[in-house]
């Protein structure tokens, strides 16, 4: 399924496959995920969708007993691959926001400015970094006169972009974003969706969803997951309007899911 | 129909009443106690109780000023000695040690340690420091304090920390913190003053023991800010002056016991609100 050429494709999913334990939760996935698009993942919940991404960042070697086989090339470097990819070098360039916003609890200008820390900035190089980022996530006007207040204080939909503006920070290549909206009213989704068009053309994208409107209105490509599988993927118009696949199209008509 | 709602209001009121009044029984002795710990400890406060030491009775200007003293000095040191091990304990058990073995076996020693009366940790220590060197110290007294707030911390921690959602730890590791770090400045901070909390209960159960001191900080008439030698705390100095036949002695010891509560009443309150300030 090579859609695009290689110097497009910022990562290549090869014969990824995962297991919980004795069971498998993905089964032999392969995907291209294009370079400062945004790609969409969508899918019937337990579809596997979630535990897809979390390869990208390897969030799940935290968790013993869950493991991941086959490949996934960035920039041609295997990140699977421990031996040659450190995990926490890796989650500096692979930046992941929750379903749930998860504000820590400290100050907003602390929250954003955590990984920026990490990476040993400070003084102005810190300031900036933090204004900038609170910035990009549309969310300074809000908060510029109370950084000092505690990022619990904000609502939901600004502790969301509260915690856009902290991955942003570190200036990541990749932006995983699992169900950023789900857990949202409506207008606080729309700033959302508004927040993440606009990263079109700076960052790679990849949007994980079980809202298929999301999914059409904000991204480039999409991927339909199903029971593990990786059924079809293609430019979003594309695969809303002439899916490939039976099980594609009985998903997006709404016949199961 | 009617017989039955009213049948019911009447049960009803019945078990309302029933528990009022074991509330009431239960406020009353309450009360009572405080009532005449108030009465007889007042009577027996002076200046003199603070600043000075104690005297052979009959003396005017008699005091416990070396218990007030050693009392802060032994809890002093037993919360040097517990709450660092109890909280990096904690923190083991609920980041690092999950459910492993280890951890398994820790949790259990310390629920064990917790139910333990405090006078086999006394004894414990007696045999540990008290026997070795051939006299009692103050010393002896804070690692049994100490050994007996360790538990508490410990379990607090591990429970405070377990309480802090997955989400969080996954958000700071995701911005590419190392382990060590998202357990100090999120899990941690996340959960400090729930640890607060059990750390001030602690002091203020730690504050309140006698029996674990009979066998190791013991007594002493004078001031003893040597830790190696036996120390006067309020607490065995309120029990030998409590059995007494000296009326002087005895009203001393009243005022002792009020000291000692209102100490422990203060910590309570101190630890209620830092826990109502988290939430």
């Amino acid at each position: 399924m090579a859609l695009l050429p290689d110097d497009k494709v910022k990562i290549r999913v090869e014969e990824l496959s995962f297991f919980y334990g004795k069971t498998q939760a993905l089964k032999s996935n392969n995907l291209e995920i294009a370079d400062r698009r945004i790609t969409a993942l969508i899918g019937p919940s337990g579809c596997g969708k979630s535990t897809h991404i979390r390869t990208y960042n390897r969030m799940f070697e935290l968790y013993p007993g869950q493991r991941a086989t086959g490949r996934i090339r960035m920039d041609g470097l295997d990140v699977l691959d421990r031996g040659s990819v450190d995990g926490i070098t890796l989650r500096s360039r692979v930046g992941m926001v929750f379903q749930k916003p998860t504000p820590f609890p400290m100050s907003i200008w602390d929250n954003v400015a955590f990984g920026l820390k990490l990476k040993g900035c400070t003084g102005t190089e810190l300031e900036q970094g933090v204004t900038q980022a609170l910035q990009e996530a549309a969310l300074w006007d809000e908060v510029k006169d109370r950084l000092r207040a505690s990022g619990l204080s904000l609502s939901g939909g600004q502790q969301q972009r509260l915690c856009i503006a902290r991955a942003l920070a570190v200036r990541p290549e990749v932006l995983l974003l699992d169900e950023p909206a789900s857990a949202l009213d409506p207008i606080a989704t729309a700033r959302i969706e508004e927040l993440i068009r606009g990263m079109r053309g700076s960052l790679t994208v990849v949007l994980v969803t079980h809202n298929m409107q999301q999914a059409a209105r904000v991204s480039d490509y999409t991927a339909f997951f199903y029971m593990g599988e990786l059924v079809e993927h293609g430019p979003t118009d594309q695969l809303f309007t002439f899916p490939r696949e039976r099980r594609t199209e009985e998903y997006i008509t709404g016949k199961f899911g | 129909m009617k017989r039955v709602v009213l049948q019911r209001k009447l049960v009803n009121a019945l078990m309302v009443g029933l528990a009022t009044a074991s509330a009431v029984v239960a406020l009353v002795f309450l009360g009572w106690i405080l009532a005449t710990l108030i009465r007889q400890g007042l009577a027996g406060l002076s200046v003199a109780w603070f600043i000075e030491l104690p005297k052979p009775t009959g003396e005017a200007d008699a005091g416990m000023a070396n218990a007030l003293v050693g009392t802060i000095q032994v809890v002093a040191m037993a919360i040097g000695f517990g709450v660092p091990i109890g909280l990096a304990a904690g923190i083991y058990l609920a980041e690092f040690g999950k459910g492993g073995r280890l951890s398994q076996v820790v949790r259990f020693v310390a629920d064990v340690l917790l139910g333990a009366p405090s006078i086999v940790i006394g004894v414990f220590v007696y045999t540990l420091m008290v026997r070795p060197t051939g006299h009692f110290s103050g010393l002896a007294g804070a690692v049994a304090l100490g050994l007996l707030m360790l538990p508490i911390v410990t379990r607090t921690t591990d429970e405070m920390m377990r309480l802090v959602p997955v989400s969080l730890r996954e958000a700071a590791l995701a911005l590419g913190a190392p382990e060590w770090k998202m357990v100090l400045r999120v899990s941690l901070k996340a959960a400090l003053p729930g640890i607060t909390t059990g750390i001030l209960l602690a002091i203020a159960r730690v504050g309140g023991e006698t029996a674990p001191l009979l066998f190791t900080a013991l007594n002493s008439p004078y001031w003893s800010l040597n830790p190696t030698e036996p120390t006067a705390t309020l607490n065995v100095t309120m029990f030998n002056y409590a059995m007494s036949p000296y009326a002087d002695w005895r009203a001393m010891a009243w005022s002792a016991a009020l000291v000692i509560t209102t100490g422990v009443v203060l910590l309570t309150l101190l630890a209620r609100a830092t826990g109502r300030k988290a939430r």
